[in-house]
């Protein structure tokens, strides 16, 4: 019987001839990374009674949650986790000036196909795009991981999804992946492995497979797989000198479903509060007031988005009534935008732009929302209070949309202002 | 191992968000943690639970950030186990990591109010809510995630397989 490539990666690291979904292996961990929480899994790590990581090579720690810190007890949980970096020997260390850690981990080739990849952070099954098996776990995996470098999984089965047909303009990977979340639902994929086929994915640029695999998380993705083709093995080959080994779903591999979309006649997608799965054509939510606009994170805040999203604002302003935040998800994104005038459109606009990381995505700072007020972004999820107030209310779009919505301060279809 | 506790009945989609918000993700005191859980939409939830209580949900409790903050404050909180008709899966492992039963049991919700009290066989998969006289039966916790909840979580279950971390 044919094998997926969840199954194909799991049984290569169990040291398995061939695994069963369903049954629970313990699979040698490729990588292991964590951000700002490192400082938890550093407490439960002690309690394991091993002084010496398993492996500092393997271990790579981002900060990017609160960057630079905001308050004093988040400096002091960073100023541990330096410590440890250094009594460790772990190298692969970045600090507040590098970007958000999913965009870093492809950046730094460390997004390779075919390892088995863990992170203590949801969104690590972005490095999927990569055809990575890449998943979140928490602070005691972690651990665990930081120890033995073994970590127990259930083998997921396996939802095939293909994508056709063109994109029209104006519409992005964003609008791709909230549409088939609407349709499967925010627990459509929980337990289970996803990979990606299909004419429009293949046309998708690496950055726009990102969104895809990280995206999937909000459907409940253990990983979510894209078979590496030319574009990607580009990309890693000019990231990194690491060996890796690509790895391919057999041609009568199992799925336990198999979903078929044509996005070519597809419009911008909002997705609505206060569920990630509560999504709607723009032509159902247009004309939504919004004070504040949001365009980053480790979704959608990489070149082509800032591109896409300046398109607009180029020879436009911020409405009067609206603040627009714009956070590159890296340094090396920041720095790209900045040589291409991309940063100065933004300011001209009237946009604030922040430091390279996770931002108020997740309502720790740096543009936190008041009861009553509305926010339109382009990040990852949009749970009550999620960034700031519980009174508040956030939709999620592409650059593009937010861009609109930043200029017109309401929600705005952006196929108007690209014409 | 049985648990007997009184429930706790929660919706369907209960976010990591609305267990334990991003803002208190910085505090490691373990009483700090606790008395934050469901903050944002149950500020008193700490002060009503008594340990041994029991979380009942629908579909997909804890979907979301793999913050592991949203399972301690429940355990620090002193509750006993977590029924719900589907978990997500990084709160699920959590959930179990952290040595706080996590347990599957479709329909649970309809069968179940808010202060019932129930009995949990995990070994066999039986549930009994005290309260109605209902049984249900959930499919009981594999083996090996059984032993990690026996041992207390994955790191005394680490320590215990392995003596010369003792």
């Amino acid at each position: 019987m044919g094998k997926t490539i969840a199954e194909k990666i799991l049984a290569k690291k169990a040291g398995r001839k061939d695994v069963q979904p369903g049954e629970i292996v313990t699979c040698r961990v490729d990588l292991a990374m964590s951000h700002e929480n490192a400082r938890l899994v550093m407490r439960h790590f002690d309690k394991i009674g091993v002084d010496k990581v398993w492996d500092p090579d393997r271990i790579v720690i981002i900060f990017d949650h609160r960057v630079p810190a905001e308050s004093e007890i988040t400096a002091i949980g960073q100023k541990e986790i330096r410590e440890f970096v250094k009594s460790q020997g772990i190298k692969h260390f970045y600090d507040i000036n590098v970007g958000i850690c999913h965009q870093v981990l492809a950046e730094k080739g460390f997004s390779r196909p075919g390892i088995l990849l863990v992170g203590t952070d949801s969104h690590t099954t972005t490095a999927g795009a990569f055809g990575a098996f890449a998943t979140g776990v928490g602070a005691t995996d972690m651990a665990a991981v930081w120890a033995t470098g073994e970590l127990w999984l259930r083998v997921p089965e396996t939802i095939k999804i293909v994508v056709n047909g063109e994109l029209p303009t104006g519409v992005y990977a964003k609008d791709v992946i909230l549409h088939i979340i609407g349709k499967l639902g925010a627990d459509g994929a929980d337990y289970k492995a996803v990979e990606f086929y299909g004419e429009t994915i293949t046309r998708m640029s690496v950055a726009s497979r990102m969104v895809m695999s990280n995206l999937s998380m909000e459907m409940g993705a253990k990983a979510a797989i894209i078979p590496p083709d030319d574009k990607t093995l580009e990309y890693v080959q000019s990231r990194t000198s690491c060996d890796y080994e690509p790895i391919y779903a057999d041609d009568d591999a199992q799925y336990v479903e198999t979903y078929e979309f044509d996005v070519a006649n597809l419009s911008p997608q909002v997705a609505c509060p206060h569920s990630v799965d509560n999504v709607k054509p723009i032509e159902e939510v247009e004309g939504i007031k919004v004070d504040q606009a949001v365009i980053g994170s480790c979704t959608n805040g990489r070149l082509e988005d800032l591109i896409e999203a300046a398109k607009i604002l180029s020879t436009r302003h911020v409405h009067k009534d609206v603040r627009l935040i714009v956070i590159p998800a890296s340094w090396e994104v920041y720095r790209q935008a900045l040589k291409q005038g991309v940063i100065e459109t933004f300011i001209n606009a009237g946009a604030v732009i922040i430091n390279p990381g996770c931002g108020p995505c997740l309502g720790a700072h740096q543009g936190v929302l008041a009861p009553g007020e509305v926010a339109i972004a382009s990040t990852n999820r949009n749970f009550q209070g999620r960034m700031g107030s519980p009174d508040s209310f956030v939709y999620l779009a592409s650059p593009a949309t937010v861009a609109a919505s930043a200029v017109e301060g309401k929600i705005t279809d952006p196929r108007r202002l690209l014409r | 191992m049985v648990l007997t506790g009184r429930v706790w009945k929660f919706g369907t989609n209960i976010n990591t968000d609305i267990i334990y918000p991003g803002k208190f993700l910085k505090i490691t005191d373990p009483t700090q943690m606790a008395s934050y859980a469901f903050a944002s939409i149950y500020p008193d939830f700490h002060k009503s639970v008594t340990p041994g209580d029991i979380i009942v949900a629908g579909r997909n409790f804890g979907c979301g950030s793999s913050r592991e903050q949203a399972v301690l404050c429940l355990k620090h909180l002193g509750i006993g186990a977590i029924v719900a008709e589907s978990i997500a899966r990084i709160y699920y492992r959590n959930a179990i990591n952290v040595g706080l039963p996590a347990i599957i049991c479709p329909n649970i919700t309809a069968h179940v109010n808010n202060g019932d009290i129930l009995e949990l066989h995990l070994e066999s998969g039986q549930l009994l809510n005290k309260s109605t006289g209902v049984k249900l039966q959930f499919t009981p916790l594999p083996p090996f995630i059984l032993n990690i909840i026996r041992s207390g979580g994955l790191i005394p279950y680490l320590r215990t397989c392995n003596p010369s971390r003792r």
